[in-house]
């Protein structure tokens, strides 16, 4: 009997959630949805982008609002991982209401998941995501773009940094061994070494890792006059720290991975003398729209905006601009491959610069500047500007 | 290359001895533990991010400013996170292992909830810092840390590794005498050889076992704050790794065992450096420093197949 | 009360319950959100109702055959992904029920388990897509029907890695196992990451890409415009890991009532004891570690082909002890419960908590107020989705503290030696 009451139990505690209230549902709801970490120790980009796209709806939802739609965010967390990453965009190309997606942080994620938006045609733009595969391969070809750079395109704009301005001919690449870093460290050193510098060193370090004096010992006696690391702030920050600390004084240069308010925290104030990253988008401070987002950012969520905040704000403002295109031309239900098709087309101004895809899905001409760091972030000051276009082949 | 090698030695065995101490310093929680319960404490590790962050916490809010001395701020913070730490470590053992003891619970049992322990402060310290703005914590920088006094291009000591060193000398120094010349010590062993007939003997073993705990989790807490000091920074999932090669340590000495903790602790640290270095001079560079933790773990299996019970250790009679 | 047999009146409930919740699912609840979920997790329970030891075999068979065979498959191809997460949760059982061998029968805390999974994944990844080309001669990818030959080597390679790396420390204490196999997870993890160069074996951190799915062609075949292929894809993705998880299930019930299991918990009750008994300490316990590595290789390899694209992420230490929540949540050496166990932690973490957060975040926008609270005012820290290992930590600890038996507790058939007199040799049980 025992087990018969449980059932029935269950099964009555079951009707009492389903007959709880639930929100009535809206006709013409789009929804954008968010794909980023939003656990572990990666969390806090895939927050920030999250909050970017939030205040990009924000701004950009309201003629959709005027004609009765409603736009929202989902805001899903994809931990990082492969795994759940594509789980949850199994769930999501079954919901109807998703038109777009923002996402997602790393290019291992990025990747498979595209394979499953491409079952349906549904467009994301990654923010971030900078492997060249994202958007070399056939099968996800009307659908995987992004607007950030890509890392066979920033490797080179670095390098021409590296040796015409900066004027290095030794240099040390550490990379972290995730795709990012990776990729950007090969496209920096296969650059470098076309223009005339030389490798010294080249070694990836485990992601967590927080020693460095296995490679910073040799340093002091190799006197390189680089050293470039191919990552993200966490563990680039406490690089540049220990360089400084072990009294190296080899200029050092990153990728946009290096892009965070939280560097110079990391790193320590007094240990920014020659240190750049190549990123493409202007530091907030010196951008009039980018002051106000950064101010409106921070009035809204209490915090300063990351780089990667623009990045996402610009990636849902695409996707808008498309759905927006669509209901122009008169379409009621605007079908996936549509909205896909229209972000291909859109062409604005946005926060991180000229907003424009190419066939392949990359942003048209992609604008990297060089920036070196200040002792604080809000003085980062832009020191060279390389314009690269996407390889188109 | 030889020269090259040669040149980097002295360097390369600071920063060794440096680490190694670090590691000592944990692997006495480590040790310690499994010499009275025979427990591997896998939350340890969250012990030392613990008490690193805590002391970053008072550098930053409680002495930033107060212009006291670099050395005696390090002091002051060391303290409150050593303290943090051991209290930490007491009421992790009174929550969540005593009740398992007191059932006389399988082995298993009380390990799988170490690692539970482990996994829930990983997160609930994430969720108290993200509170507070971003969780990674940076350490403060001192310039009086960077001094360094060089000697020549490869050979130099900045005042920061020689704080390092001598705080945890003294802190290991100070855990050798008392376990070793203290009534506190030798209650401690005798729990260690025999909970029953210490008890009989008058030993409060509770006490004793929530003493040890303490005391592990105090020198976990002190590592952790070094560990910050000499990396510069702690976040709440750094505490793994050094954590997991702190028991490589521990149990390259011979678990169970002060003075094995620290002779692992120091061999580990100065391989792990010296190998870290040279390995990808010898095989120019076709295995780098990434594979640095496939050597400790490598460390770790071998010294278990050729010599299971450590360097010093003595062999573990199961008890039937 | 009615004459009925209370075994016929069980049977009759969970009919009714099954039939109940298979109708509302299968045509009103057919989106995503929380309660659909809910609705779907309410048709996966009565997976589990039907195989309680009190009811009638009849009703039970029925509801088994009619969920598995008509109502997830006529729901999933609906809404792909109801078969996209019972594909995985299915993955994640048949993981389980191999560290259950490892963890709850034999006694041997495996905190690495995920490494066999990964080598049976990286098999198929590397030969089932042009990966293989960068170091070995040959013509690649293999075409994909070489998947069902890879799937047996695979489970021989993981068998293998299990031996070599218990062969030296089976020998020693139990809780030093638990640090060796993390070591050797991470080991794995960390040369799957850098076996990049100097030759490309794994092509490190980039991950592969594009691994050849078995089957595909019947998936093609069967494509219409109401059906496409990804659709028939995932079905076949189902069925055949069912099919697993049916061998999974088998090799784990065998191997439970047979002499070599009754000796793996002679070893993990007591081994010293066990030992006076005559079994071979080191042989008994390098099978068990050897099976459940195995069975983590075989349905690694049938990972890769599912989500084609593998990368070292996907291996890491969290999802060793995801896997050890699992078995810890339903019960050391518990069948039914590992499988309860996968379900629950697979969901709960790909499911239950996503859309809970997306539900608290719509009424966090909408400034929602219930009973004079104002979700407005809920801090953004409050994500339910961020604290997974929160979860398994919690877990982990309360079922250790109050029910280290697990949910569905592993039951012990009381063996009555009840001599056959024809034979002179021990009968079946009572």
């Amino acid at each position: 009997m025992r087990y018969s009451k449980g059932l029935v139990a269950f099964a009555s505690l079951l009707m009492l959630a389903a007959a709880f209230p639930v929100a009535a549902q809206e006709k013409g709801t789009f929804k954008i949805v968010t794909q980023t970490p939003l656990s572990g120790d990666q969390s806090l980009a895939g927050e920030a982008i999250k909050l970017g796209v939030q205040l990009s709806i924000e701004d950009f939802g309201g003629p959709f609002d005027a004609a009765g739609y409603k736009v929202v965010l989902q805001a899903e967390d994809d931990q990082a991982s492969p795994t759940t990453g594509v789980a949850n965009a199994n769930r999501i190309i079954n919901d109807p209401e998703v038109i777009g997606v923002v996402g997602h942080y790393n290019s291992g994620v990025s990747i498979p998941a595209s394979e499953v938006y491409a079952k349906v045609g549904l467009t994301m733009i990654s923010p971030s995501s900078t492997s060249p595969t994202l958007t070399e391969r056939e099968s996800t070809r009307l659908i995987a773009n992004r607007v950030s750079g890509r890392d066979d395109v920033q490797g080179p704009a670095a390098a021409n940094f590296a040796i015409n301005t900066i004027q290095v001919k030794r240099a040390y690449i550490i990379n972290d061994k995730t795709a990012y870093g990776s990729g950007l460290a090969d496209a920096f050193e296969k650059a470098l070494t076309k223009l005339g510098g030389q490798v010294v060193l080249s070694t990836g370090v485990d992601q967590k890792e927080t020693d460095f004096s296995t490679i910073l010992n040799r340093a002091r006696l190799d006197k390189p006059d680089l050293i470039f690391y191919g990552g993200t702030y966490p563990q680039g920050g406490l690089i540049i720290k220990q360089i400084r600390e072990k009294g190296l004084s080899a200029k050092f240069l990153g990728g946009d991975g290096l892009d965070s308010s939280d560097l110079q925290k990391i790193a320590g104030a007094d240990n920014m003398t020659d240190i750049f990253f190549t990123t493409t988008s202007v530091p907030f401070g010196q951008l009039p729209t980018g002051n106000e987002f950064g101010a409106k950012y921070k009035a809204k969520f209490g915090r300063a905006p990351e780089g990667f905040s623009a990045y996402g704000y610009d990636a849902a403002h695409a996707i808008l601009a498309a759905l927006e295109a669509e209901l122009k031309a008169g379409v009621i239900a605007p079908s996936r491959e549509a909205i896909a098709a229209q972000v291909r087309k859109v062409d604005f101004d946005g926060l991180t610069g000229h907003i424009a895809f190419n066939g392949k899905g990359d942003i048209k001409e992609a604008k990297y500047v060089v920036v070196a760091v200040a002792p604080d972030p809000a003085n980062n000051k832009v020191v060279s500007i390389e314009l690269v276009a996407a390889p188109l082949d | 290359m030889l020269t090259d090698m040669l040149l980097l030695l002295p360097t390369t065995l600071i920063d060794g001895l440096v680490l190694g101490l670090i590691y000592a310093s944990i692997a006495l929680g480590y040790t310690m533990v499994y010499g009275v319960l025979g427990l591997i404490n896998f939350a340890h590790s969250e012990v030392f991010m613990v008490g690193a962050i805590v002391a970053i916490e008072v550098l930053i809010y409680g002495l930033a400013g107060t212009g006291l001395h670099p050395l005696i701020q390090l002091v002051v913070a060391i303290a409150v996170g050593g303290l943090a730490a051991g209290f930490l470590a007491v009421a992790i053992e009174r929550v969540a292992y005593r009740p398992l003891r007191v059932r006389n619970a399988p082995r298993l049992v009380p390990l799988i909830t170490t690692i539970g322990v482990s996994l829930f402060l990983q997160d609930s310290v994430r969720f108290v810092e993200s509170l507070f703005g971003q969780f990674i914590r940076p350490f403060p920088s001192f310039p009086f840390f960077n001094r360094q006094i060089v000697l020549s291009e490869t050979v130099f000591i900045s005042n920061r590794t020689l704080a390092i060193i001598v705080l945890a000398v003294t802190l290991l120094a100070g855990l050798y005498y008392m376990v070793h010349r203290t009534r506190l010590g030798k209650a401690m062993r005798a729990v260690a050889l025999d909970q029953k007939t210490s008890q009989l003997m008058g030993i409060n073993v509770n006490k004793v076992i929530a003493t040890t705990f303490f005391i592990g989790g105090v020198a976990g807490g002190v590592a952790g704050v070094l560990y910050a000091l000499q990396f510069g920074r702690m976040d709440p999932f750094s505490g793994f790794i050094p954590g997991i090669k702190a028991f490589t340590a521990a149990v390259l000495g011979g678990i169970g065992s002060v003075e094995g903790a620290v002779l692992g602790g120091v061999l580990l640290g100065i391989l792990e450096v010296v190998l870290g270095t040279y390995i990808p001079m010898w095989t120019n560079n076709a295995i780098g420093t990434e594979y640095k933790d496939i050597i400790a773990f490598s460390i770790l299996i071998l010294i278990l197949i050729f010599r299971p019970n450590g360097l010093v250790g003595r062999a573990y009679a199961e008890k039937v | 009360m009615s004459g009925w047999h209370p075994s016929t009146m069980r049977s009759v409930a969970l009919l009714a319950y099954a039939g109940v919740f298979a109708c509302l699912k299968i045509w009103v609840f057919t989106g995503s959100s929380l309660i659909d979920t809910c609705i779907f997790m309410a048709v996966l329970a009565s997976i589990f109702f039907a195989t309680t030891d009190n009811v009638a075999p009849w009703a039970s068979r029925t509801v088994l055959a009619a969920i598995l065979l008509f109502v997830l498959p006529v729901v999933g191809l609906a809404n792909t992904f109801y078969l996209d997460v019972t594909t995985q949760v299915a993955i994640y059982a048949v993981l389980a029920l191999g560290l259950n061998i490892v963890v709850g029968l034999a006694g041997l805390l495996d905190l690495g388990f995920i490494a066999f999974f990964a080598l049976g994944a990286y098999l198929w990844a590397i030969l089932g897509s042009t990966q293989a080309s960068m170091f070995l001669p040959g013509s690649f990818p293999l075409p994909a029907e070489a998947f069902f030959l890879v799937l047996p080597i695979g489970v021989g390679v993981a068998a293998l890695a299990g031996i070599l790396l218990g062969l030296p420390v089976l020998r020693l204490r139990g809780d030093y196992l638990a640090i060796v196999t993390l070591g050797f997870g991470e080991m794995v993890r960390i040369l799957a990451n850098n076996l990049d160069k100097p030759v490309n074996i794994t092509n490190g951190p980039q991950g592969i890409a594009g691994i050849a799915q078995p089957l595909n062609g019947l998936a093609i075949a069967l494509a219409t415009d109401a059906v496409p292929e990804y659709k028939w894809q995932a079905l076949i993705y189902y069925f055949f890991v069912l099919c697993l998880i049916g061998c999974a299930i088998l090799v784990n019930r065998r191997l439970d009532a047979s002499r070599i299991g009754r000796a793996w918990v002679a070893i993990r009750e007591d081994e010293i004891a066990a030992q006076a008994m005559g079994i071979p300490l080191v042989a008994t316990k390098l099978i068990a570690f050897a099976t459940g590595a195995a069975m983590a290789g075989g349905v690694g390899v049938l990972f890769a082909a599912k989500q084609t694209y593998v990368s070292p992420e996907s291996f890491d230490f969290n999802q060793s002890i995801a896997v050890l929540a699992m078995i810890v949540l339903g019960g050391l050496g518990s069948i039914r419960g590992a499988v309860l166990g996968a379900a629950a932690v697979t969901l709960l973490n790909l499911q239950v908590l996503k859309v809970l957060s997306a539900w608290l975040n719509t009424m966090r926008a909408d400034g929602v107020e219930f009973l004079g609270f104002s979700f407005a005012n809920l801090p953004a820290q409050f994500e339910p989705s961020k604290y997974e290992r929160l979860i398994f930590g919690i877990i982990l600890i309360i079922m250790m503290l109050y029910r280290p038996q697990g949910l569905v507790p592993a039951k012990r058939k009381n063996i009555g030696i009840d001599v056959d007199s024809s034979t002179g040799k021990p009968g079946n049980q009572a």
